[in-house]
């Protein structure tokens, strides 16, 4: 390796600034090789490094929160929690925005591969998936693009891979029209002994590179698409030519999973890691950083599917359904007859070694030779924080002074518009093309609150899961509005009747370079960390995705926040459906308290086009007593349904619950009907109470210092407002599920 | 008595199977699509998924499959055989059953709870339903509508081979919204919608698929 000071090197190219470049020449005390610049330029990236956001980060960490529940935390791929009877549950959400929006089919395809990937690498069976996806306007000729080939993307692999899409988010906002947001969530179980590491440890240990081949596909993705503003100008020369989003093949990362777990079980794995983001190069120095400390690659020996790829392609490419593997050399044999057993190529193409040096060689030339912490740590920046200029004007903008219906008639028809609104219509469009069926274990997938999906057959214990988030609150403020977000997932999880234990969270924002964004963001960890602590509920991992933007415009600040609860018995769980009884009709109680609350809310947004004010405000100590009241009257066989109250408040909740489940109800509204129907005050949830339960719900609604209120009974084929309104069911059902195939066919 | 459930490379729904067998008081046997082997089984169900990825068409890989060797001759000898879903698929390209499944009409997968009547409740699989018997499976596939050239259509109609239809709505463009066949013997059935999923109300739209593994029981039992 000769040190050639003259000739320029393209670091500006592959997103690294003059002073990163600088660094990495400071830390190996020469010029970097080819190799060796592609190699920190995408463990550099801002996907992969976290480097604007690190300094915030930290008020997540797990320890933040004391939890008995959890086994591990952010560090590893995922963090893992404790669910009971020797159960361990490991869920996490991340981004795939920028390649579905180039490509949304692949994009969002490979967005359920890459998360599946880190569950399984924690050593867990990947046992569900859930996608919250954002889009621009629902009618606008772009949407139409992106829309059905995300779904169908998300649709192809996760149906392929055999997991049960139990839930998301679906919603629509101009911010998000240049800016698709596609979060995909993984949740996956394993018994508590069963947690592996990403660690390379053991000098002589030999690691193992299996599942697909590597080619050209997604070369720079993390440092070109996911670390630069849209528009921008970085290009990758003739790597630039090619796709950068990646093609993923679901059924080579369906065998991948049951080969891991053979491995594990087998007891024949020292330390895994899946490769995602930065591909070779991200495994290869992550696995180093965190174990013995050296290590030596032969990356000629890394299975092609394109033979003239040279090393810095091979080390950024990610092409998808690759694990890399640390094993015994004892054990290797055994570890390639599980990867035969099962189609999977593997090959083994170096060894963990003791000289704090990551070594790679191509053909017998060194090519890479550096501390893998320098490059696995990466920079970390403190980037100027300043409130946005117009959030003052935009607070001010009240949604008080917009026009208010007046009479029945008139709150009738907003409820019929809000309900046929894009963001609150039926989903069946989208959620019919997934599988939310298969494993036999969904007890309830949307349009429940949360999913919920059952882990003994023989207890019944469960988990369930929600993610929420409300870019419009958030705009109006990010510090509520994170905290709102917290606040309706941890409800939604209630809602079914379990109990909340972890959240994880997606950060979808700007760009960090303006400091506007990076208030928003600033903001927002702050909520959601001091939301944590008030519920009790410890971060267990999480992604931040950046440069959600075009041009000097970016999406609403949009924290999206899944929690995950556990749930006793799942034979004991909630319904949102309001349904017939043989034992009489049922109460409804409405749970919680309403106040006049509109800024940023559902109302404003889709009929009048409004967002300003502030958005409700959150009351987590009431969150927490409402959780508990409803984990306690679910276990105690209390209720017959139970639905969170949120976007579009009481109105669209007691719609939903009529139509889910075929049965009308009779309502009479305390107070003003047009706030008691459409704030979203939060921290409220109505109820159907079982026939003769009322007095022991009553007592326990009581008990747990919950206010409530008996608002009507449930029974007969129309929603009734008394004084109000009267709409048969049948008319709510076509206003309901009309929109989405009259835009998407 | 035991029933075996083949494990193709990207079958997903074995597992379900397996338990729907266990319910209705079976014993569930893991057969791997490698071995020529069908364990001495009784019967055997071919579940639904992806097999080989649905790659070059849904089924024609797995019809090569070394067990299918096993599977086929004894298929042809009276050993009751139920495809779900890709296991019909599969079926179908390994000629025990006639007719095709192809792309959904719309094009789209489709997931949907659905009303299916029961035209034929005399095979090895349908015999604890009643004809004419309405039950609620869900439905999940990409290419799911049944195809056959409208001879065979006649001469399955005619001969009762049509076991299960699409009640209320045709879902995916099915020729004479047929959702399952059996063959001339009536031991080989293949359906598209999956009764392992409705084989208990907790996690399925119903109980009503149980029937389809409660009948094999009885019929090989007795």
């Amino acid at each position: 390796m000769t040190a050639d000071t003259v000739l320029p090197q393209p670091f500006a190219a592959l997103g690294l600034t003059g002073s990163e470049y600088d660094k990495i020449v400071a830390t190996l005390g020469r010029r970097p090789t080819g190799a060796e610049l592609a190699l920190y330029s995408v463990m550099w990236s801002e996907h992969c490094s976290y480097k604007s956001s690190k300094v915030y980060l930290r008020q997540l960490a797990p320890t933040a929160v004391q939890s008995a529940a959890l086994l591990a935390g952010i560090g590893h791929n995922a963090g893992v929690v404790d669910i009971g009877q020797g159960y361990a549950v490991t869920f996490k959400i991340e981004s795939h925005n920028h390649p579905s929006y180039v490509e949304p089919h692949q994009g969002a395809a490979t967005g359920v591969g890459g998360i599946v990937r880190d569950i399984l690498a924690m050593g867990a069976r990947p046992v569900a998936v859930m996608d919250a996806l954002r889009f621009g306007p629902a009618a606008a000729a772009d949407t139409a693009r992106v829309l059905p080939g995300v779904v169908s993307g998300i649709s192809f692999y996760g149906n392929c891979l055999g997991l049960p899409n139990i839930g998301g988010e679906l919603d629509f906002d101009a911010c998000y029209a240049g800016n698709p947001l596609v979060n995909a969530l993984c949740v996956g179980v394993m018994r508590h002994g069963d947690l592996q590491v990403a660690a390379a440890s053991g000098p002589g240990n030999q690691v193992i590179l299996f599942g697909s081949t590597t080619g050209p596909d997604g070369v720079g993705g993390a440092s070109v698409l996911a670390s630069a503003a849209f528009g921008g100008s970085a290009a990758l020369g003739e790597a630039a030519k090619r796709p950068s989003v990646q093609v993923g093949d679901p059924f080579m990362e369906r065998l991948l999973v049951e080969c891991c777990l053979e491995l594990f079980a087998g007891g024949l794995v020292v330390g895994i890691q899946d490769l995602g983001a930065a591909g070779v190069a991200c495994a290869t120095t992550e696995l180093a950083a965190a174990g013995t400390g050296g290590m030596r690659v032969r990356l000629d020996a890394v299975p092609l599917r394109d033979p003239s790829l040279g090393p810095p392609e091979i080390l950024m490419s990610e092409s998808q359904e690759r694990m890399m593997a640390v094993v015994e050399p004892a054990r290797v044999d055994e570890f390639l007859a599980v990867c035969a057993k099962w189609d999977v190529r593997a090959a083994v193409i170096g060894e963990v070694t003791d000289t704090g040096r990551l070594v790679m060689t191509w053909h017998g030339e060194v090519v890479v030779d550096i501390p893998p912490g320098s490059a696995a740590d990466g920079p970390v920046y403190q980037r100027p924080v300043s409130r946005p200029a117009g959030q003052d004007a935009l607070v001010a903008d009240s949604a008080s002074a917009l026009p208010r219906p007046v009479d029945g008639p008139a709150l009738r028809a907003d409820l019929l518009a809000l309900i046929g609104s894009p963001g609150l219509a039926d989903k069946s469009w989208v959620t019919d093309q997934y599988d939310r069926y298969v494993r036999g274990d969904t007890v309830l997938a949307m349009p429940e609150d949360g999913g919920l999906v059952r882990v003994d057959e023989a207890t019944g214990l469960g988990i369930a899961l929600a993610t929420d988030g409300n870019g419009r609150y958030a705009k109006l403020d990010p510090y509520l509005g994170t905290q709102l977000a917290l606040s309706e997932a941890y409800r939604n999880v209630a809602a079914t009747g379990a109990r909340p234990l972890a959240v994880t969270n997606c950060l979808n924002f700007g760009s960090p370079e303006d400091p506007a964004v990076m208030w928003q963001f600033a903001e927002a960890v702050r909520g959601l960390a001091d939301g944590c602590a008030a519920l009790g509920v410890p971060v267990t991992g999480g992604n931040v995705s950046f440069y959600n933007q075009t041009g000097t415009v970016a999406v609403h600040p949009t924290p999206v926040i899944g929690v995950l609860g556990v749930h006793d018995d799942v034979r004991r769980r909630l319904s949102i459906g309001f349904a017939a009884s043989s034992a009489g009709d049922t109460e409804l109680v409405l749970l919680g308290r309403t106040e006049a609350e509109f800024g940023g809310s559902a109302w404003a947004h889709a009929l009048h086009g409004h967002l300003g004010g502030r958005p409700p405000a959150p009351d987590l100590a009431a969150e927490r007593r409402l959780a508990g009241l409803l984990a306690a009257a679910a276990a105690a066989g209390l209720l017959a349904a139970a639905h969170d109250l949120s976007d579009g408040g009481l109105a669209v909740a007691l719609a939903e619950s009529c139509l889910r489940g075929g049965t009308g109800c009779r309502v009479r509204l305390p107070g003003d009907p047009f706030t008691a129907l459409f704030s979203e005050s939060a921290a409220r949830a109505v109820v159907a109470v079982r026939p003769g339960a009322f007095a022991d719900f009553d007592a326990l609604r009581a008990e747990h210092g919950v206010p409530g209120e008996t608002i009507g009974r449930t029974g007969g084929g129309d929603l009734v407002v008394e004084d109000c309104f009267a709409i048969p069911l049948a008319e709510l059902a076509a206003a309901h599920t009309a929109a989405l195939p009259a835009l998407f066919g | 008595m035991r029933i075996g459930v083949i494990t193709f490379p990207g079958s997903l729904d074995d597992r379900d199977a397996a338990r729907a067998v266990r319910l209705a008081g079976a014993e569930p046997v893991t057969l791997w699509h490698a071995d020529r082997d069908l364990r001495r089984v009784d019967a055997v169900i071919l579940p639904g998924g992806f097999s080989y990825g649905d790659y070059l068409r849904c089924g024609a890989i797995a019809r090569f499959a070394p067990v299918m060797s096993e599977l086929v001759p004894a298929a042809r000898s009276g050993l009751p055989v139920l495809g779900i879903c890709n296991g019909f698929q599969i079926l179908c390209e390994a000629h025990l059953l006639p007719g095709a499944l192809t792309r959904n009409a719309g094009l789209r997968f489709i997931t949907r709870d659905l009303s299916l009547r029961v035209e034929n409740a005399t095979t090895a699989w349908t015999r604890a339903y009643s004809a004419g018997e309405q039950i609620v499976v869900p439905l999940k596939s990409g290419e799911g509508a049944y195809a056959a050239d409208p001879g065979t259509l006649a001469r399955l109609e005619e001969a009762g081979q049509i076991v299960i239809r699409y009640a209320d709505s045709n879902p995916n463009g099915s020729a004479g919204a047929i959702a399952g066949v059996c063959n001339a013997e009536g031991n080989v059935v293949g359906l598209m919608p999956h009764p392992e999923h409705a084989v208990d109300a907790l996690t399925g739209p119903s109980a009503d698929g149980l029937r389809f593994f409660t009948s094999i029981v009885t019929r090989v039992l007795a």
